[in-house]
């Protein structure tokens, strides 16, 4: 063990840890610019509060690092039952807020099923995936299980509703098939059903969600209203301009012009700060850890670790650009997180945990 | 560790690795798209985005210059400004907006206040800005709002800089009124806001520009709900200049006065430069209600007042001139050779022209009379005569020339030109040619003769000042805050005509005898020691049943059927130094309605400015001209 606790520093993956250490950093310095309120004003409990959930992500990050990521398949049916076993409760007992009920009260802390659900659903489908598939690839027969698997938890977490998580597990699922190998044929046919049933969906979209969707299309149709959100966020960003206004100078999220500006908007109260300097430099990062999660993933030792490996870094980056996409005004307003970035305990302390399995599969390739 | 790296054997997933690679391209491509997206936000689109994030969180709050103050010649104040309290209501900052409402209309007896929040919602009303709930508070009302503070949550006093008007209804068509900006203003003019004071008549209107001065200003910044936050930039306010008027004072005070009760209107100019001494016009109206927005009730009350309370009669007013018309007559055939002072006619009472008799207002008739009797005792048939001689177009020429029919020029808003008959204006306006018979009446100053009293006091003027007429002013200089002159203005001619100086001559020493003489028509205006000169006239009224001409209606004729009374004047007779017109409608009599004004206004004004030692001495003394300006 000693000998393998020094390999075990030798071949630590410092370049994820560092990485995302310092997007953790970027999100803290985000959060104290989103909630400040002015110099005469103490902190707002919400960075003292988020500073915890960094330190306790970062323990979950190590615990999961020494975790050895085979285990996950024999655990990844109760990890998924216990998700959605979660999500139930989130209907029965949950807090709602903002007309959508998200998050169970804890006492000590808020937990949001729907980020355990993304990690559960990615360890569940790269179980199902991690055989090899028959030649030619999946045909549909094969995918029936992963969208059951998929279908019940996106059901439950759009039933919230919570749109958001839904689009990212469905984006994740499919991510995760593309790569593992699926017949072109069906791959085909599958692109088509999607596409018949983008009209159909209109029709179960809350209002709420309508709105968001033509506000994205015209946002002066209703400046004030649902295109709100769009337009003050784009402001918020171009202001920030090459070299942004500076540390806590930003006017748009102090004097509360950004909506969620902790939260979903907290790109723009970055880049309104910090300029496209900054916004580079994160969108940088974020690749890095894209490339990086890509590289494991292709020098994986087994088909599940590599698969793992694809749906850890897919939820990073799908979570990236649509949240980017959407600040930035390409993508109609959907809540999502920036991940490691957004204040949250729930979806930082799944995303670090993510990140941990993912250098945990880096780790083993020296140990096996 | 470089081994495992290196060999993709080791690698237990070879199978997937294509597509790994198509993923990582994907997402990298989606990133610099990305990238992309953020340059044309922050780089390209920088500039536009700040103003529009300035724009959410900066708010301007103007605050309005105090208006520049108005003095009359003599540096006496005539319109000042001073602390106006308004109340204002921010609805945002009270929790039972109607419940305030209530106590507030019930304290201070404001009215329809959350009809003025309504409105004021509609015209796009950012939430916490403040809303005028009630406007130029008296004393009582203010103390009320400081006792209730308490239970009026979101209700505070604004101080504002408000217009006095010092002497009340005095010269008040001359001095105008301020109000605030209509929605017209604000698309015409780019540098007003809606709320601001504007002049809307009078010198307020003419002279704006002085009068305003520069708003000054606060940048609030404001957080998304509207609340502020902090002043950003001061901007301090520039009061208005001052305007100093020609206006004496005490003669407008002696006029007002005089013109008590009357409807008509007065003008004093001084011949030798133009300076309006004092304009009346009445009935006039109190200037002070128009301040922060009239009552409806008030304005309709004006606006519908058959007397017409808000024009203003000195220079809106026209009015056939009777008889002072024959003093053009004069001028006209003596400059045209058609008339002499010796020139005699007959006047049996009336005259046969056209197969219709022409009456003299004196129907026993003046006998044979020669110019100066005739203008002395205003014989009617004696300028049927000159008038005939001279044609209408001559007679129009002449009363062009003396500034009848013309704008005089004054720098005020809707100045009428009056009416001067000629052949060719009649073939213009009626496509009719000109009978003579119609001279006769212009030439007795009626038919389609009509004049303002301001242009028959430049009549006067003209003939005072031997021929020169200056364009009426009111302002004699603009002043900085510190008292230096910013402008002055000085006396323009408008037209110089070389009256024959016998003619000239013969015709004072008639208008001087209609004053002093016996015969004349206007003893009323007499004074002690200054020699005034003069000219009754009375202007038919159309449905009254008195003779053209000098009338000889008595007191039993009903009010509206009685005659304006005319009289023009200027004063002393030599080196004139003021020149007036006054008209009183229904007055009757030009000499025994409008000379006692005339009367009591030149008395003022030589007890101001004693005359001139009397004209035997001052012909030795002479050496400078008069004009002190």
């Amino acid at each position: 063990m000693a000998s393998g606790g020094r390999r075990f520093v030798l071949h630590f993956d410092w370049t994820l840890f560092v990485l995302v250490l310092t997007l953790a950093g970027i999100g803290l310095i985000s959060v104290i610019s989103a909630s400040y309120a002015g110099a005469h004003r103490r902190w707002d409990p919400l960075v003292i509060r988020q500073l915890i959930w960094i330190a306790a992500g970062t323990v979950a990050m190590l615990v999961a690092v020494f975790i050895d990521y085979r285990a996950f398949q024999s655990w990844a049916y109760p990890i998924y039952a216990v998700a959605i076993g979660l999500l139930i409760a989130v209907m029965v007992a949950g807090h709602a807020t903002g007309g959508s009920r998200r998050w169970i009260n804890l006492g000590f802390f808020h937990l949001e099923p729907s980020e355990l659900a993304k990690l559960a659903v990615v360890i569940v489908m790269v179980r199902y995936l991690r055989e090899e598939p028959p030649k030619g690839g999946w045909g549909l027969r094969q995918m029936i299980i992963p969208f059951v698997l998929l279908g019940i938890p996106a059901a439950l977490v759009l039933k919230q509703p919570d749109l958001g998580t839904g689009l990212i597990l469905v984006l994740i699922t499919a991510t995760l098939i593309f790569v593992s190998g699926l017949n072109s044929r069906t791959m085909l046919m599958l692109g088509i059903a999607a596409m018949l049933a983008a009209p159909l969906s209109w029709h179960y979209l809350k209002p709420y969600q309508r709105q968001r969707l033509v506000s994205f299309i015209n946002p002066q149709a209703d400046p004030l209203g649902s295109g709100y959100h769009i337009i003050q966020s784009e402001i918020a960003i171009g202001a920030g301009g090459p070299f942004g206004k500076g540390f806590l100078n930003g006017t748009q999220a102090r004097l509360n012009f950004l909506p969620e500006q902790s939260t979903d908007f907290i790109f723009a109260v970055f880049a309104e700060e910090f300029g496209l300097a900054g916004t580079i430099v994160l969108l940088a990062l974020y690749a890095s850890v894209i490339a990086r999660g890509a590289w494991i993933a292709r020098h994986a030792r087994d088909r599940f670790g590599a698969l793992l490996a694809v749906g850890l870094t897919a939820i990073v980056f799908w979570q990236v650009a649509i949240n980017i996409g959407m600040a930035t005004g390409m993508l109609p307003v959907v809540g999502i997180t920036l991940p490691l970035v957004s204040y949250g305990g729930s979806s930082l302390i799944a995303m670090m945990a993510a990140m941990g399995i993912l250098i945990s599969i880096n780790n083993r390739r020296y140990l096996f | 560790m470089a081994k495992f790296r290196s060999s993709s054997s080791n690698r237990a997933v070879p199978k997937l690795e294509p597509r790994i690679a198509i993923l990582t391209g994907l997402m990298l491509a989606v990133f610099a798209f990305v990238a992309v997206r953020l340059y044309y936000l922050q780089v390209l689109h920088h500039q536009e985005m700040t103003e529009l994030a300035d724009r959410n969180r900066i708010r301007i709050r103007r605050v309005p210059a105090p208006r520049g103050l108005v003095f009359d010649r003599n540096h006496r104040p005539l319109v000042d400004t001073r602390p106006s309290f308004d109340a204002m209501i921010v609805p945002e900052d009270s929790d039972n907006l109607s419940a305030t409402i209530e106590k507030l209309e019930r304290y201070i007896g404001a009215d329809h206040v959350a009809d003025k929040i309504s409105d004021a919602d509609e015209e796009g009303r950012p939430p916490y800005e403040p809303v005028k709930a009630a406007e130029r508070l008296n004393w009582q009302q203010v103390v009320a709002l400081e006792a209730h503070q308490l239970e009026l949550p979101g209700v505070s006093l604004e101080i504002s800089p408000g217009r006095h008007y010092l002497y009340g209804q005095m010269a008040a068509h001359l001095l105008g009124y301020v109000g605030e900006v209509t929605k017209n203003d604000l698309i015409e003019k780019a540098d007003y806001h809606m709320g601001d004071e504007i002049g809307k008549f009078g010198l307020e209107r003419g002279f704006e520009g002085f009068l305003r001065g520069g708003a000054g200003g606060q940048e609030i910044e404001v957080d998304a709900v509207g609340r502020r936050l902090r002043v950003l930039k001061e901007i301090p306010d520039t009061p208005g200049e001052s305007v100093v008027m020609t206006i004496d004072l005490n003669l407008q005070q002696a006029a007002e006065q005089a013109m008590a009760g009357k409807n008509g209107a007065f003008v004093a100019i001084d011949p030798n430069n133009g300076d309006v001494l004092a304009m009346v016009s009445h009935p006039a109206f109190d200037p002070d209600i128009f301040g922060g927005g009239v009552k409806a009730s008030a304005w309709r009350e004006l606006t519908t007042d058959p007397n017409h309370p808000l024009q203003n009669r000195a220079i809106q007013g026209i009015y056939p001139p009777g008889s002072t018309f024959k003093i053009v007559d004069a001028v006209a055939g003596l400059e045209e050779g058609t008339l002499n002072p010796a020139s005699a006619y007959n006047c049996p009472g009336g005259m046969w022209f056209g197969g219709r008799e022409y009456h003299c207002w004196r129907h026993q008739g003046h006998g044979t009379i020669e110019l100066h009797d005739a203008i002395v005792r205003s014989c009617d048939v004696y300028f049927y005569n000159v008038g005939q001689k001279l044609g209408i177009d001559r007679i129009a020429k002449w009363a062009n020339a003396l500034g009848l029919g013309v704008k005089s020029g004054i720098p005020l808003d809707r100045e009428s030109a009056g009416t001067i008959p000629s052949s060719a204006w009649k073939q213009k306006r009626f496509h009719e040619r000109w009978y003579p018979a119609e001279t006769l009446s212009v030439a007795i100053g009626q038919g389609y003769v009509a004049t303002t009293p301001l242009q028959m006091a430049q009549v006067a003027a003209q003939i005072a000042s031997g021929g020169v007429r200056y364009r009426p002013q009111f302002v004699k200089s603009i002043e900085g805050l510190d008292g230096s002159i910013a402008k002055s203005y000085a006396p323009i001619v408008e037209n110089r005509i070389a009256i024959d100086p016998d003619a000239l001559e013969v015709i004072k020493d008639a208008m001087a005898d209609v004053v002093n003489g016996a015969g004349g028509t206007a003893h009323k205006a007499h004074l002690d020691d200054v020699t005034v000169c003069g000219k009754t006239g009375t202007a038919q009224v159309v449905g009254g049943d008195a003779p053209v001409g000098e009338s000889e209606a008595d007191d039993k004729t009903p009010d509206q059927f009685k005659d304006h009374a005319w009289f023009i004047a200027f004063a002393p007779k030599e080196h004139p130094k003021i020149a007036a017109a006054c008209i009183i409608e229904h007055g009757g009599h030009g000499g025994s309605a409008s000379a006692p004004v005339i009367h009591d206004v030149f008395q003022r004004y030589f007890q101001l400015n004693p005359p001139p030692p009397r004209p035997e001495i001052a012909r030795v003394l002479e050496d400078s001209p008069p004009d002190e300006r």
